[in-house]
């Protein structure tokens, strides 16, 4: 089942650089799916436009669709607050804001307007349970969220997304400043993820694409050039420049 | 080719290292000088008549309490005016408007900061005062308030300006972290940035405030004058005298060496001893941040 339809995407900014050139693709519900590509392809620029933070950036032209559950979410009347609390994101560089671990996954739920101190600890536990960051962290729940490490400080990022409990996790490189333990943690709770959750990720090597796709997206230069499952796309890609970059021979 | 160049290198590291300590040098030497113009009167007037409530020095009353809480009243006045809307513009400024609102209010913001402390004053005397006199039914509009409106809005453009640069300097990250949580606008401001960029606003208070305190002649041109003591609330509605303006107004014709120039001096040293607490004050705060910070990061 489908539960994100992007229809025929274009995007540009104001100062003409990175923009998105008639995107049509098709996001699965229950089900991770990758972005990859060389930088400056777009993969950021539509995460962003899946959440509406691109609202914030200098836009020139957007037009296309964007359906989420069938609604087209670039609609002028669409709430965009509502929506980003459907449509949770992850950075590349952790950001915790500046607050404790607790506040740092409590501040989502209490602008939605959860005030039960009961649901708070409960949605504390159950996100960082989920984000594998419940161990190392339980007994400092009230300490400063900056003394994380880079690794804890990322995950704490995925579990203040989950504690919202969204239905859309959009990742964007999420690992990219991760050692390879802390990388296979946030991987391995986005297996875990999935069953519940859409997942989008833009990865940042094509092996990180290759290990954790279901569907990969290849895009380049704000072009979509190829969208297979993928066992597929990396094993037997169908275009010559798809075939190009996970062999390695550009990007 | 190589010789010369590190001669050059010498006398360039040697011009810079003698501008740095000759900063340090004239404070010190300011200081002292204050110290030794200022401490006789500690022999010359007993600390009971120094603090007392009445200045009248051609009579010996030297009652420097009216003159601190004259300062007192208009620096909070100031304040009360200066950081409210300083950081209000400040956010304005940093993130609420568009980008062309921005590149004209910021260096109109600045320039406003450099206009003539004398030239503010005279606007005062001539416009303000007269206003607030049939406004307020006062019998004189040169009064405390007056000098608080005016004084918060020369500290307006400090406060503004580096409350701004803090505002900027959060990474834009921050806010993109907030806003996909789902804040609104607003929340994304008061819980997120304004807490991050709090050292800088803290500084940009702390500042403003300096500012206040130590202006001198916008107030004594608007303030009245009156060394009579400002402790109600209602005191804000009549004259007072400062004490920056009572040594700019006195120190001219007063005869040197006598009492009442020491004691000007002494006020002179309780005016540096105030503005060096509120700097330590402010920079403490920002040290400690730093050390937090400094700590977290290691």
């Amino acid at each position: 089942m489908n539960k994100i339809a992007i229809e025929d995407l274009n995007l540009q900014y104001a100062d003409g650089t990175e923009s998105l050139n008639g995107i049509n693709l098709e996001v699965p519900a229950n089900a991770i799916t990758v972005l990859f590509g060389p930088a400056g392809g777009g993969k950021s620029s539509l995460l962003r436009c899946i959440n509406r933070l691109n609202d914030l950036a200098e836009v020139k032209k957007m037009t296309g669709r964007i359906l989420l559950d069938g609604g087209n979410i670039l609609d002028q009347k669409t709430d965009v607050i509502a929506l980003r609390r459907k449509v949770g994101m992850v950075f590349a560089r952790p950001v915790v804001l500046p607050m404790s671990i607790r506040q740092n996954l409590t501040y989502g739920l209490e602008l939605a307007g959860e005030k039960h101190k009961s649901r708070l600890d409960e949605a504390v536990e159950r996100s960082l349970k989920q984000a594998a960051l419940w161990e190392e962290v339980h007994d400092r729940l009230d300490e400063a969220a900056i003394a994380l490490s880079g690794g804890q400080q990322q995950r704490l990022c995925l579990a203040r997304v989950l504690a919202l409990r969204p239905e859309v996790i959009l990742l964007d490189e999420p690992t990219s400043g991760l050692d390879p333990i802390s990388t296979g943690k946030v991987e391995a709770s986005l297996q875990e993820l999935k069953k519940n959750y859409t997942v989008i990720l833009v990865p940042h090597s094509v092996q990180q694409a290759a290990r954790t796709a279901d569907h990969a997206a290849f895009f380049l230069q704000g072009k979509l050039v190829e969208y297979a499952p993928g066992t597929e796309i990396f094993t037997n890609p169908q275009d010559q420049r798809t075939e190009d970059y996970v062999t390695g021979r550009f990007g | 080719m190589k010789k010369s160049l590190t001669w050059q290198e010498y006398v360039i590291t040697r011009l810079i290292k003698v501008s740095g300590y000759s900063a340090i040098v004239f404070v010190a030497l300011i200081f002292f000088f204050l110290l030794r113009e200022g401490l006789p009167t500690l022999g010359e007037v007993s600390l009971g008549d120094l603090f007392s409530i009445r200045w009248y020095p051609i009579e010996d009353y030297f009652g420097i309490l009216p003159l601190l809480t004259g300062s007192l009243i208009v620096t909070v006045g100031a304040g009360l005016i200066a950081v409210p809307f300083g950081i209000g513009t400040a956010i304005y400024i940093a993130e609420i408007a568009p980008r062309w609102a921005r590149n004209i209010l910021k260096p109109l913001v600045e320039l406003l900061g450099g206009l003539p402390s004398v030239v503010l004053g005279f606007l005062g005397i001539l416009v303000l005062s007269p206003i607030l006199r049939q406004w307020l039914d006062l019998p004189t509009g040169l009064t405390a308030f007056t000098g608080s409106l005016l004084l918060g809005g020369i500290a307006i453009p400090t406060v503004v300006s580096i409350a701004e640069d803090a505002l900027d300097a959060v990474p834009k990250a921050y806010r993109d972290a907030a806003l996909a949580l789902g804040a609104t606008h607003w929340q994304t401001i008061w819980r997120v940035t304004l807490p991050a960029a709090r050292s800088g606003v803290l500084t940009a208070v702390m500042l403003g405030v300096g500012r206040a305190i130590g202006e001198t002649m916008t107030v004594m041109m608007v303030t009245g004058n009156a060394p009579v003591m400002a402790l109600t609330p209602g005191s804000l509605f009549s004259p007072v005298r400062t004490m920056t303006a009572t040594i700019a107004a006195e120190m001219g014709e007063v005869a040197n060496g006598s009492v009442h120039y020491h004691v000007l001096f002494f006020i002179g040293m309780v005016l540096f001893l105030i503005s060096l607490g509120v700097n330590v004050a402010a920079s403490t705060v920002v040290f400690r941040q730093k050390k937090r910070a400094e700590r977290i990061l290691s």
